[in-house]
């Protein structure tokens, strides 16, 4: 494969692919219905601050391991 | 079994690098061959003492013990890098700091790579591995994977900092601008930076949150592209296997547009993808209230990566790149402008409603003004990649007045923050030592900060104006050293800025150190498990 190959590739359809993609990412976060999901994982940081899920806080005892 | 393979793999890579250091062609590989000896041997006689020791329980909880060691060591080469860069700083003023008996170590020349280094990749890197391994444990509800996985990335990439800063030190540079370690550090780094992707990503595909929070994605597309970048960038063919110099692969303009596609996606993704990352997380947390727009969180960071990839020809302005290429590159760093903005609107507008802890926390101020920063050099960096504008500030002063108004206001801002947010929770106190301290630090700087910028754009304006400058006959007007003796003042008044904001971060270590160390801190109280 040669340089001019490559290029035409590159300004073609990678270019369409990339810009649909591209495209198909924002429209996916407008989606119908996101709004719950959305508003979901905007609260992770407040969930599991002190442990992972399913075990109790060990802080106290992890703190200078 | 794997504490035999790890005795035997020590013990050869000791006796090679003895090897090593006893056929050096050169001074730096000689001293890099010794410290690798060195370490390798330490531990080799560590595996051997410990060899066999029954394994106790698989730890559980989150791994914080890395992240300690990180929160010190963004810290430590915080300092480190800010000295360098106030004493440059005045060389530059007064060029008789370049000591007679610092000829060929000390000199502007040696000590500029070493300071950039130590700010963008010592206090950056291990600010971004440090903060990430905090987040993505948190937003997975998981410990991180892979066990004492995560120790190696932590010294393995210290060790990669030591290597390269001696190494400019001593004069083995590749010569590419934020990519000057030579060939052996560079594959040292490669396989740091792998086992770093398998942490983080183990860390993400055993997460117990269906989500991955979008502070994750910015991690990751930081961790796989600089990947990318570094690899690319560094392809080299070294002259000897025991000596430091190597052959770059690309030449000419080829060579010139690889390094500024790693040299500004280095920007885009290491100083802005990274520290996104941890902007998603700290505001959010020090607010209380979760991202004002987690749908604009998305499209900012599909746009911004889309986007930042294709900036970099705005760097070869004016010379053998095409002008298709830089016109390119053009196009996109002002296209970048819009989700650069949606990022910092998006940061900001998390503070809707609790607009009064502006007020009341010193922190919020700090995470505040770094957005501020990061807003106003992403509108300046679109407007000097215009090739108009570009004529007239390239290579001139205004350029590092652009680059310190988005690493001290930007990075270094929402570092300091993070690591104030970080500090109580992670040795279990209830507070920070001081308030007080950290708002003296806030002012000191921010004053530090705005006369850095300020200066610099004067002296860069003025430089830029002073070339350009033509007689009646079409004869330049100035001379170069014209241009520099013109500029001592602001030279000046940007090594007070330096000094202000090397200040601050001496103020900010002192109160690090209290609330982690001091005697009379009263430990965070436990909450009841839920």
């Amino acid at each position: 494969m040669n340089y001019h190959i490559f290029r035409e590739i590159a300004d073609s359809w990678v270019l369409l692919a990339m810009f649909v993609f591209f495209v198909g990412a924002i429209a996916w976060a407008w989606r119908p219905g996101s709004r719950a999901t959305h508003k979901d994982a905007a609260d992770v940081p407040f969930r599991h601050e002190d442990a992972p899920a399913g075990e109790t806080n060990q802080m106290t005892s992890e703190a200078r391991t | 079994m794997w504490d035999w393979i790890k005795i035997v793999a020590l013990g050869l890579i000791t006796l090679f690098a003895a090897l090593a250091a006893n056929w050096a062609r050169d001074l730096a590989y000689q001293v890099h061959a010794l410290i690798v000896m060195a370490v390798s041997a330490g531990l080799f006689i560590w595996t051997v003492r410990t060899a066999g020791d029954p394994k106790g329980p698989a730890p559980t909880g989150y791994m914080d013990g890395v992240i300690r060691y990180g929160v010190v060591a963004t810290a430590f080469w915080g300092l480190a890098g800010f000295l360098v860069g106030t004493f440059i700083a005045f060389q530059l003023a007064f060029p008789a700091l370049n000591f007679e008996f610092l000829q060929g170590y000390g000199n502007f020349g040696r000590l500029r790579p070493l300071h950039t280094s130590a700010v963008i990749f010592a206090f950056g890197g291990n600010a971004l591995i440090a903060t990430s391994f905090y987040i993505v444990q948190r937003t997975s509800a998981a410990r991180l994977w892979g066990g004492n996985l995560a120790w190696f990335v932590f010294w393995g990439y210290n060790l990669f900092i030591v290597l390269a800063a001696t190494g400019y030190l001593m004069g083995a540079t590749q010569s590419k601008e934020y990519a000057e370690p030579e060939w052996y550090v560079d594959l040292w780094l490669t396989i740091v930076w792998v086992a770093y992707l398998l942490v983080f990503l183990g860390t993400i595909i055993k997460r117990k949150e269906p989500h991955i929070y979008v502070a994750n994605w910015f991690f990751l597309s930081f961790i796989v592209t600089v990947a990318m970048l570094h690899v690319v960038n560094n392809l080299s063919l070294p002259v000897s296997i025991f000596g430091s110099r190597s052959v770059q692969l690309f030449a000419g303009v080829q060579d010139a547009m690889t390094q500024w596609w790693y040299g500004h996606n280095a920007v885009g993704f290491f100083l802005t993808a990274g520290f996104l990352g941890m902007m998603y997380y700290f505001v959010p947390k020090q607010a209380g209230k979760p991202v004002f727009s987690y749908k604009l969180s998305i499209i900012h960071f599909w746009a911004l990566i889309f986007l930042y990839i294709w900036a970099g020809p705005h760097h070869l302005h004016y010379t053998a790149l095409p002008d298709w290429a830089s016109t390119l590159g053009m196009v996109f760093s002002v296209v970048l402008w819009m989700p650069s903005w949606g990022g910092m609107i998006n940061g900001l507008m998390t503070l809707s409603g609790a607009w009064d802890k502006i007020r009341t926390d010193p922190i919020i101020r700090m995470m505040v003004i770094s957005l501020g920063f990061y807003g106003m050099s992403t509108f300046e960096g679109p407007m000097m990649s215009i090739r108009a504008v570009n004529s007239l500030s390239h290579y001139t002063d205004w350029t590092i007045g652009h680059v310190h108004s988005g690493a001290l206001g930007w990075n270094g801002m929402i570092t300091f923050a993070a690591l104030y947010f970080l500090t109580p929770k992670l040795w279990n106190r209830a507070s920070l030592y001081s308030l007080r301290l950290v708002n003296w630090h806030f002012w000191l700087a921010t004053i530090g900060i705005i006369l850095y910028a300020a200066s610099m754009w004067v002296t860069g304006i003025m430089e830029g104006l002073m070339w350009r400058e033509v007689d009646a006959q079409g004869f330049l007007v100035n001379s170069f050293a014209d241009t520099v003796a013109a500029k001592f003042p602001m030279y000046v008044v940007r090594g007070l800025g330096g000094t202000l904001y090397l200040t601050g971060a001496i103020i900010m270590c002192y109160n690090l150190w209290m609330t982690a160390f001091g005697k009379n801190q009263p430990a965070a109280v436990a909450t009841p498990a839920e």
